[in-house]
C-alpha cells in the first residue's frame, strides 16, 4: 500500500506537483491520467525515490521513501519514461539495436525482476505500434493479477481499458479520482439529445418541455436556414418519446442525436483550459472546481514556456547528436 | 554494492575500453622496461613506474569518463535511484570496479622484477613500494576524475576536464613559481579561497547556513592568523599547492623514501572525493 500525503515538488518557482494526496490499495491497477506536463512523471519519480520532494510524505508499506529508502524501494519496480537500459550490457543481443517496443519490454522485465509488490510504469505505451500497444496492455493486465500496478498515460482509452482506478492530474493537482464508471456518473448524470427541427422552434420547445422526463430545453437558432436546434437534457435516452411528441404536435424533426459524455469529455473538461467550449455538459460541482483552478493563468503560461524550452532543448540535443 | 561493481566491471570489458586501456598501459610500461632494464641494463625497475606515471593522465580520464556522465543521458540514473541501493553503494561499486582495471597492469608489471631478478640485483622493497604507490596515485586520481564525471552529462567533457585537471596537477611544481607570495597577495587569495570553499559547501550540501558558518569560521581563523602570526600567511599558497601535488609526491617513493605523508595524502584524497561524489549524487535528486 502506498500513501502519498500533501506531496509538493517545485522546480525553482514553478510548482510541478502541488500538495497532492492519494492512497494506492494493494492488488489494483491505477491509472495516472493527465496532459503532458501535468506532473505525472514527477509524482512517479518521487514515489520511486528518484526525485526528492519539496514537501510531503510518501510511505510504501509503512516505510517512508525518504527516511527508509532501501526498505521502501524493495517493494517497487519502476519503468521510467525512457527505458533505463545500459547499451553496453549485451546479454544475448545488442540492446543498442533493439526497437523502442523491445526496449520497453526489457524495461518492464527489469522493473518486475525483483518481484516487487508494486510495479510503476511511466507512459508504457508511448512510441509503440498498435500491435505492441495491445501486447503491452495485456501484459499490464497480467501483471495486475499479482501486483499492484500504477501506470501513467495521457491517452484516455488506454487508462479506461486497463485500469481499475483512474486518477486525473492537471497542473500538479488531482482533479478527479475514482473508477471509470463512477467518474462518468459523477460528472455527467444527464443524457443530452440534440434535435434539429424545421419550423417554429418555440412551439417545439414547449411541446418537448411538457414531457415529464425532460429536465431542460435550450434553443439554438443560430442557423439561418429555417432550422433550429433543441438541446434537451434528460436522465435517460428518451428519443422514442420525443419522436411521439413531435409527431403529435406536427413538428418536423430532421435529426436526433444522443450524446452521453464519455470519459474523454470528462478528461478534457477537467483538464482543459477552455472551459467555455464545454458548457452545457458541465456538472455543477465540477465547474466550480475547474473555474477556480483556471484563475491561475500565470501558471498555465509558465507551463507553455517550460514546454517550449524543453522542445528547444530536445531539438538542440538531437541536432548535436546528428553532428557527431 | 556487489551488483553495481559487477555490472561496471563487466561494462569495461564488454566494449573495447577496458582492453585498449590495459593494452596501452602495458605497452608503455613494457617500452620503458625494455629501454631501462634491457637496453641500458639498469636494475632499478622502480623508475619504470616513475616514468610511466604520465600515462595515468590519459588512462584515468578515459577510465572514469563514462562512470556517471552518461547515466543521465541514457536515463539509467532513474534505475540506479529507484533500486534499493544506498548512494554510497553506487559510488563505491563504480569506484572499486575502476580500481580493478587500474590494478591489472600493476599486477602484471609486478611479475617483471621477479623475472629480472634472475639477471641482476633488484631492490624488491623499493620496486614494490613504487608499484603500490603507482596504484595508490592512480586510485587518488581516479577518485578526483570520478567526481568530475559526476558533474557533467557528457563523457567527452568529463574526459577533457579530467585531463586538464590532472595536467595542471602534474605541472603544479612549475606553476606555483608564478603565484605571488607577498603578504597582501596571499591574504587576498586566501579570502577568495574561503569564498570558493563556502560556495562548494553550499553547492554540495544545498545548505546555505552551513556554508555561511564554514566561510565565517574560516575567515575568522584567517584574520586571527594574520594578526598573530603574519609570517605564516606569507607564501603559504605555493606551499599548500606543492603539498597537494599528487604526481610530484610520488617521486619520493620512487627515489626510495616511503613517506607516510604521501600515503596519507593519497588516501585522504580518495576518501574526500568519494565522499563528495556521494553528496553530489544525493544532491542530483533535487535537480
Amino acid at each position: 500500500m502506498i500513501e502519498v500525503r500533501n506531496l509538493t515538488r517545485k522546480y525553482g518557482d514553478y510548482t510541478a506537483v502541488n500538495s497532492i494526496s492519494f492512497t494506492i490499495e494493494d492488488g489494483r491497477i491505477y491509472g495516472f491520467l493527465g496532459p503532458n506536463g501535468a506532473g505525472k512523471s514527477t509524482t512517479m519519480n518521487i514515489i520511486t525515490g528518484c526525485l526528492a520532494a519539496t514537501s510531503g510524505t510518501v510511505t510504501v508499506n509503512g516505510s517512508d521513501i525518504f527516511d527508509e529508502p532501501i526498505k521502501a524501494k524493495k517493494c517497487i519496480g519502476y519503468l521510467p519514461e525512457i527505458p533505463p537500459l545500459y547499451p553496453d550490457m549485451t546479454p544475448l543481443e545488442y540492446i543498442k539495436k533493439l526497437s523502442k517496443g523491445y526496449k520497453q519490454r526489457v524495461g518492464i522485465a527489469q522493473a518486475i525482476l525483483g518481484d516487487p509488490q508494486v510495479v510503476i510504469l511511466d507512459e508504457p505505451t508511448v512510441g509503440l505500434d498498435p500491435k505492441q500497444i495491445v501486447e503491452i496492455r495485456n501484459l499490464i493486465r497480467e501483471l495486475g493479477e499479482k501486483h499492484t500496478v500504477i501506470l501513467s498515460s495521457h491517452i484516455l482509452p488506454e487508462v479506461s481499458e486497463v485500469c481499475d482506478e483512474i486518477i486525473i492530474i492537471s497542473n500538479g493537482e488531482i482533479v478527479a479520482s475514482d473508477t471509470a464508471e463512477n467518474l462518468i456518473s459523477q460528472f455527467n448524470p444527464s443524457t443530452i439529445t440534440d434535435v434539429v427541427i424545421k419550423g417554429d422552434a418555440d412551439a417545439a420547445a414547449n411541446a418537448v418541455a411538457e414531457l415529464d422526463e425532460v429536465k431542460e430545453v435550450e434553443i439554438d437558432d443560430s442557423a439561418n436556414d429555417g432550422t433550429a436546434k433543441l438541446v434537451i437534457t434528460s436522465d435517460d435516452d428518451i428519443r422514442e418519446k420525443l419522436a411521439e411528441a413531435f409527431v403529435k404536435n406536427g413538428i418536423l424533426a430532421i435529426s436526433m442525436n444522443l450524446s452521453k459524455a464519455s470519459l474523454e469529455d470528462i478528461f478534457l473538461e477537467v483538464t482543459s483550459e477552455n472551459l467555455h467550449m464545454l458548457t452545457g455538459k458541465t456538472g455543477s460541482q465540477n465547474s466550480i472546481a475547474s473555474s477556480a483552478k483556471y484563475e491561475e493563468t500565470e501558471t498555465v503560461d509558465n507551463v507553455d514556456e517550460i514546454q517550449k524550452d524543453a522542445v528547444n532543448e530536445l531539438y538542440e540535443e538531437t541536432s548535436e547528436e546528428g553532428d557527431e | 554494492m556487489g551488483a553495481v561493481f559487477k555490472k561496471e566491471l563487466r561494462g569495461y570489458f564488454t566494449g573495447l575500453t577496458g582492453y585498449i586501456l590495459l593494452a596501452v598501459m602495458l605497452v608503455m610500461m613494457g617500452i620503458y622496461a625494455m629501454i631501462y632494464c634491457l637496453s641500458y641494463q639498469y636494475s632499478a625497475f622502480e623508475f619504470v613506474y616513475g616514468n610511466t606515471v604520465f600515462v595515468l593522465m590519459l588512462f584515468v580520464p578515459i577510465l572514469t569518463m563514462r562512470m556517471f556522465a552518461e547515466e543521465k543521458k541514457q536515463g539509467t540514473d532513474r534505475l540506479l535511484y529507484s533500486l534499493p541501493l544506498k548512494m554510497s553503494d553506487i559510488v563505491l561499486g563504480k569506484y572499486f570496479a575502476s580500481l580493478v582495471v587500474l590494478g591489472i597492469p600493476c599486477f602484471f608489471t609486478g611479475i617483471y622484477p621477479i623475472i629480472l631478478s634472475k639477471f641482476g640485483n633488484i631492490n624488491f622493497k623499493v620496486v614494490y613500494a613504487a608499484m603500490l604507490g603507482f596504484f595508490l596515485l592512480g586510485a587518488a586520481l581516479t577518485a578526483v576524475c570520478m567526481f568530475i564525471s559526476l558533474l557533467t552529462e557528457n563523457q567527452i567533457i568529463a574526459a577533457i576536464v579530467s585531463f586538464v585537471v590532472l595536467l595542471l596537477n602534474y605541472f603544479m611544481n612549475n606553476l606555483t613559481n608564478y603565484i605571488p607570495s607577498t603578504l597582501f597577495a596571499s591574504t587576498v587569495i586566501l579570502i577568495l579561497l574561503v569564498i570558493v570553499v563556502g560556495l562548494i559547501v553550499w553547492a554540495v550540501t544545498n545548505n546555505a547556513v552551513l556554508a555561511d558558518i564554514v566561510s565565517i569560521v574560516l575567515l575568522l581563523a584567517l584574520i586571527a592568523i594574520r594578526l598573530i602570526k603574519a609570517e605564516l600567511i606569507q607564501g603559504i599558497l605555493p606551499k599548500i599547492l606543492n603539498k597537494i601535488e599528487l604526481f610530484e609526491q610520488y617521486f619520493n617513493i620512487v627515489y626510495g623514501s616511503l613517506d607516510i605523508s604521501t600515503v596519507v595524502l593519497y588516501c585522504s584524497t580518495i576518501v574526500l572525493f568519494c565522499f563528495l561524489s556521494v553528496q553530489v549524487l544525493e544532491r542530483k535528486r533535487w535537480a
